[in-house]
């Protein structure tokens, strides 16, 4: 296995072109796992990291601008994004220990496309976009279209993503991610839910419900959104009937696998009390002008 | 096979040597640079027991290839130490009884040195969070936690 | 905290210095068995059976021993048959399978390369045919009338037998009627148990150097839990004498009992004298969760009666472990460790049954945390039950000194009623449970082992002296050994270097098992040094010119009427003039080593909508004898219960239908992390074994057998459920709750 280390956006590409069966990293954190699981190792291993561009945050003129390869810590650590995002930041910095903190990094956690990514069901409920650099170019796609299985995106190859673009969040969003493992820290997420809210008042506008670990790739849950879009905020909680509404919805847009981290059953039933004490949180966030 | 020659900075000394693209930082730190402190309990960035800080930052060297080490700063357990001087770290854990087998304590002392070296006040919660990458199986983690508590007491108390 | 009897004031004993190994432990000098590397080594990887139970029709190893690097490969053939009848036989098939594949993960060949990456590639070539054969897997497939044979070679042990069968130990202990004693309880509670296996999790991999001289001199480098049995494993599986090996036990980065046996150095020196190079093999994290040896899963039935005022008049349990591949004596022991009670009336039946998993090693205090469980939930739940205070019940039925065990013999002196006082008397007992938590307690025991130990004391010129022993360190003992030689000969404790040895440098010891470093070869460590006084005191008599009774040694110095006390570093400045080097040995097969009792207490919560549980506070009480060391003793209570939370709520081998463990890393197999868990506070009671100069009784093994309950319990006073089956894991957790 041979590594390089590119400096630029071009480089990599032609790096990529040159060398079919080469692989993009950045982190490694599941990459090296996986090759000592028994996968075989790629001929040529591309360094991302050495890239500014993808290893670079920018917030102008309300978007924000992420490499791909930035380290998660780099973006908890942004407080700035942070208070705007803090449901995204949540996800992002729930992935393992402060070691895999200080490695993995948005686009690793995308293209890995494991069901159960942590950072996935925020960056589609705040409806981030993946700039892909492509063989001569790039475009632009939601970060939901990326992943299409365990293990599988859309990427063709030679491509790999530079950065992510999230708009800043309208008067009154927030959101929080919540996930289950059994213990505090460093496992597989069994159940992720990402809930977005926009508040105008007491009335939730705009509302976005992304479930991770539940199916082959993240869920978005409509009958979630449209349960919570009207819903009344009284004294910080939403409605009862509502919340009853939502976890329900959630249930049922599972598409879950019995495995060693959890069943279908339970699976289904904390995907719906994780939803609802998601929304909980991002209606109070969202409220507090957080 | 070829390998490739890496240099950088190990504990304040500059260091080159050759590696497969392949080895890990932690294998070339132990078998190359013979800094065989930071152990492999795993192999897969999971028990933190490979613990090093590269540029400052708290990392799995297990999940590190040797080439990403190019030009970069690492520190190994076998670095905290001021000359003769242990870190108060080190005498903490010394005094507390921090460590029973000491396979984990390499790597919980550097990940404790990254926490306090960022956190220098941290909540008990935040110490047991800092180390949630550290596996330890003999301890329990109670005397661990209690001695980068007094460690923290201690660094703050130095007249700098 | 401690509680301690009356008993002398010691200078040294009970202190807490810093431990005479802990500086090249924290700055990355202490080397652990991968630490080291001999020119010109060779790197050694397995092939290991993907199947779980399979004959081996053919292994064609012809390709392998052709590729680039490759020095060496082994099979079984390379390796003496033993008779099945040996008692080294099943060791000898579990490190190197012959002709059959016992379980997925079972040690098929190995191969030494220049690299580790030439050894797999290697490895990735060997071809075997196998002929599939039934994988058993649980209990209940083990114990079918028409099951088939998971080993061909398992003959059950110390009863008749009509030949082989997947029955390893089958044992019953009774005492009195349980029958009449049930029908005139007023109360009986009955319930059945499940536990899975557990690994010991100790975060050092197995590892080794093996350099094997043209000569035949096997040079070993091991992390083990015993050397000398490293040696005598080593030697009979190799068809090699004893003497030929020379085993130095390299710093153990944790054992628990699984490290109490061997794996790799057979294989390490058969392909080390093969090759005439040095061999490092170390085990990767899988390797360690797919064949080395973990506790024994269980099923159990408890059945206790009691009377209104809460005597426990009867128990009858039933436990059938199942041990793996091989015979395992965990179904003798589980039933005998039923003994925290008096129960006038007693049946207990406990069975091993073999599965086509990996070998069954010890885990502190093997087989008596799967009955504990079972145990401690019951009356538990006969305390809810009765309305009595749990720790009250435990009270009123406590076992003291001279009430029986279960195989009959009487407890010595003991401190169970101390524990529960303790527990009863503590901060934590005294605070009221938090509000929207629970409080379980449970309790256990362990009863420890004492074994041979040698010791060698030698005197140094300047008065300091080397304290030489044979028991791994894996807790800390070798300090406990310097402070006991300390309050002995009345020196500085840093002036004692403690030292653990090789084979060739100390005498024969018993490997750390059992809890019975600091008894056993403590013990040797003070009759070395009282036979160094009486030499010491004889010196001085003769420096001093009187007659050696009228020499008295206090303090580190010799006294004698009407003269100047003479200091040790006096006296040994005079060694050569008043007879010789000042060194003693001494060696033991120690008795009376004495049980150990703790109880716990946890507080936690139990989120009812997603079935985790949160630890609030937990407290661990128990019997040390007499801590030597108190930071240690705190250690190994604080260790043994946090694996033992593990156990109860995460920690589980998960297998697929063909054996293969599924969740064979760090990631899915759960161990405890620092965030799971609050302080874990320690009350060190202190009940003196009479049998131990200091009063010591092993502590390492006990603190594990009591969370289980303790958690279960907590559980069934939060919720009204009780849980049966471990790990209490989120799901089960929530799948119970919704269990009408």
């Amino acid at each position: 296995m041979r590594y390089v280390a590119p400096t630029t956006v071009d480089e990599a590409r032609s790096l990529l072109a040159e060398h079919p069966g080469s692989q993009v990293f950045a982190g490694a954190t599941d990459l090296v796992p996986q090759i000592r699981a028994g996968r075989p190792a790629p001929l040529v291993l591309v360094d991302l990291k050495r890239i500014d561009r993808l290893m670079t945050v920018t917030h102008e003129d309300g978007q924000w601008r992420i490499g791909a390869a930035t380290p998660a810590s780099d973006l908890t650590r942004n407080s700035d994004f942070t208070a705007m995002f803090p449901g995204l930041s949540e996800g992002m910095g729930l992935i393992g220990s402060d070691q895999i903190q200080n490695r993995s990094s948005l686009g690793g956690n995308l293209v890995n496309a494991s069901p159960a990514a942590d950072s996935v069901p925020s960056m589609i409920a705040n409806a981030v976009q993946a700039v892909i650099a492509t063989g001569d170019g790039t475009r632009t796609v939601p970060v939901a279209e990326i992943a299409t299985g365990p293990g599988r995106t859309s990427l063709a190859d030679g491509e790999f993503i530079i950065e992510f673009t999230v708009a800043d969040p309208p008067a009154g969003t927030s959101d929080a991610y919540l996930r289950m493992i059994p213990r505090t820290e460093m496992d597989i997420a069994i159940v992720g839910s990402a809930v977005r809210l926009t508040v105008d008042g007491d009335i939730v506008t705009d509302a976005n419900v992304v479930l991770g670990a539940v199916a082959p790739t993240a869920v978005t849950v409509p009958d979630a959104v449209a349960a919570l879009i009207g819903a009344t905020i009284n004294a910080g909680l939403i409605d009862d009937s509502v919340m009853n509404t939502l976890a329900d919805a959630a249930s049922a847009a599972c598409n879950p696998i019995d495995d060693k981290r959890g069943t279908v059953t339970y699976r289904r039933q904390v995907a719906g009390v994780l939803t609802r004490r998601a929304a909980a949180i991002a209606a109070g966030r969202a409220q507090n002008g957080a | 096979m070829s390998r490739t020659h890496i240099t950088c900075t190990v504990n304040g000394d500059p260091v080159d040597f050759l590696a497969s693209d392949d080895t890990s930082l932690l294998d070339a730190l132990r078998d190359e640079l013979g800094l065989t402190g930071a152990k492999e309990g795993c192999g897969t960035g999971d028990c933190g027991a490979c613990s090093v800080l590269i540029d400052g930052r708290l990392n799995c060297s297990c999940l590190v290839f040797a080439p990403e080490a190019e030009g970069s700063d690492i520190v190994t357990v076998e670095g905290i130490a001021d000359g003769d001087r242990l870190h108060p770290l080190q005498q903490t854990f010394l005094e507390g009884a921090a460590l029973q087998c000491g396979i984990c304590t390499p790597g919980v002392l550097i990940a404790a040195k990254a926490l306090l070296d960022e956190n220098p006040d941290p909540t008990e919660t935040e110490i047991r969070y800092a180390l949630a990458g550290n596996l330890c199986r003999c301890t329990g983690y109670d005397k661990i936690i209690r001695s980068v508590q007094e460690a923290a007491v201690r660094l703050k108390g130095v007249v700098r | 905290m401690t509680v301690t009897e009356d008993r002398p004031t010691y200078k040294w004993v009970g202190t807490r210095p810093i431990r005479h190994d802990g500086y090249e432990k924290v700055i990355g000098k202490a080397r652990f068995a991968a630490d080291l590397n001999l020119p010109g080594q060779l790197h050694a990887a397995y092939l290991r059976s993907p199947h779980g139970h399979a004959r081996i029709i053919s292994i064609d190893t012809s390709t392998a021993a052709g590729m680039p690097g490759v020095k060496a490969v082994v099979t079984g053939a390379d390796f003496p048959d033993l008779d099945p009848t040996d008692p080294n036989f099943d060791v000898s098939v579990n490190v190197m399978a012959r002709g059959m594949a016992l379980y997925n993960g079972h040690a098929l060949a190995a191969v030494a390369a220049s690299t580790r990456a030439e050894a797999a590639a290697a490895v990735a070539t060997i071809q075997v045919e196998y002929e599939l054969l039934p994988v058993i897997l649980t209990l209940d497939e083990s114990m079918a009338d028409d099951a088939p044979l998971v080993n061909e070679h398992n003959i059950t042990r110390f009863v008749e037998s009509d030949g082989p069968s997947n029955l390893a130990t089958a044992n019953v202990l009774e005492r009195g009627d349980v029958d009449a004693a049930f029908a005139a309880a007023d109360l009986v509670v009955e319930r059945e148990f499940d536990t899975a296996f557990v690994h010991q999790g100790y975060i050092e991999p197995h590892g080794c150097v093996v350099d094997v001289g043209p000569n035949g001199k096997a040079d070993i480098w091991a992390s083990s839990q015993g050397h000398f049995m490293v040696r005598s494993l080593t030697a009979a599986i190799l068809g090699w004498e004893p003497s030929k090996i020379k085993v130095t036990p390299a710093e153990i980065g944790g054992g628990f009992g699984g490290k109490t046996t061997i794996y790799l150095e057979p294989i390490a020196a058969r392909l080390s004298q093969m090759s005439g190079r040095p061999v490092k093999l170390v085990m990767t994290r899988e390797e360690v969760l797919r064949a080395t040896g973990p506790a024994p899963a269980s099923q159990s039935r408890v059945k206790i009666g009691a009377s209104n005022d809460g005597e426990l008049t009867a128990i009858e349990c039933w436990f059938g472990y199942t041990v793996g591949c091989t015979n395992d004596l965990a179904g003798l022991i589980g039933a005998m460790s039923v003994a925290s009670y008096k129960f006038p009336n007693l049946k207990l039946e406990a069975i091993g049954m073999l599965t086509n998993t990996p070998k069954t090693a010890a885990y502190r205090a093997p087989s008596a945390p799967q009955a504990a469980f079972a145990i401690e939930s019951v009356i538990d739940e006969i305390a809810q039950a009765l309305d009595m205070d749990p720790i009250d019940l435990r009270l009123k039925n406590a076992v003291v000194e001279g009430d029986p065990t279960a195989m009959g013999m009487p407890h010595p002196r003991i401190g169970f009623v101390e524990c529960l006082e303790a527990l009863r008397d503590s901060d934590h007992y005294r605070s009221p449970v938090p509000d929207g938590a629970a409080r379980g307690i449970g309790s256990g025991f362990w009863f420890n082992i004492g074994e041979q130990s040698s010791a060698t004391v030698n005197l140094n010129e300047d008065g300091t002296a080397t304290v030489i022993t044979g028991s791994p360190d894996i807790g800390g003992s070798r300090t406990s050994m310097a402070l006991m030689a300390a309050e002995e000969l009345g020196i500085d404790v840093y002036s004692i270097t403690p030292v653990v040895a090789d084979t060739e440098s100390v005498g024969f010891t018993d490997v750390t098992e059992g809890s019975r470093a600091t008894f056993s070869t403590g013990m040797a460590v003070v009759n070395a040094c009282r036979e160094l006084i009486e030499e010491l005191r004889a010196r001085a008599a003769k420096i001093l010119g009187v007659e050696q009774d009228a020499v008295t040694w206090v303090d580190g110095t010799a006294v004698a009427d009407g003269h100047d006390p003479l200091p040790l570093a006096a006296i040994t400045a005079k060694a050569k003039s008043t007879g010789g080097p000042l060194t003693v040995t001494a060696s033991l097969n120690a008795g009376g080593a004495g049980p150990s009792f703790a109880v716990h207490c946890c507080d936690l919560t139990v989120d009812e909508e997603t079935g985790q549980v949160t630890i609030l506070r937990y407290t661990a009480t128990q019997d040390a004898g007499t801590a030597i060391h108190p930071s240690y003793v705190e250690g190994q209570m604080q260790g043994g219960t946090v694996q033992g939370i593990g156990w109860a709520l995460n920690e589980e081998y998960v297998f697929d239908d063909e054996g293969s463990m599924e969740n064979a890393s760090f990631l899915d197999y759960r161990i405890p992390v620092a965030s799971d868990l609050p302080m874990i506070d320690t009350i060190v009671i202190e009940v003196p074994n009479p049998a131990h100069p200091y009063g010591v009784r092993g502590v390492g093994e006990t603190g594990i057998v009591p969370p289980m309950a303790t958690i279960a319990n907590a559980i069934a006073r939060a919720t009204s459920t009780r849980m049966t089956s471990l790990p209490m894991s989120p799901p089960k957790i929530l799948a119970a709750l919704d269990t009408p």
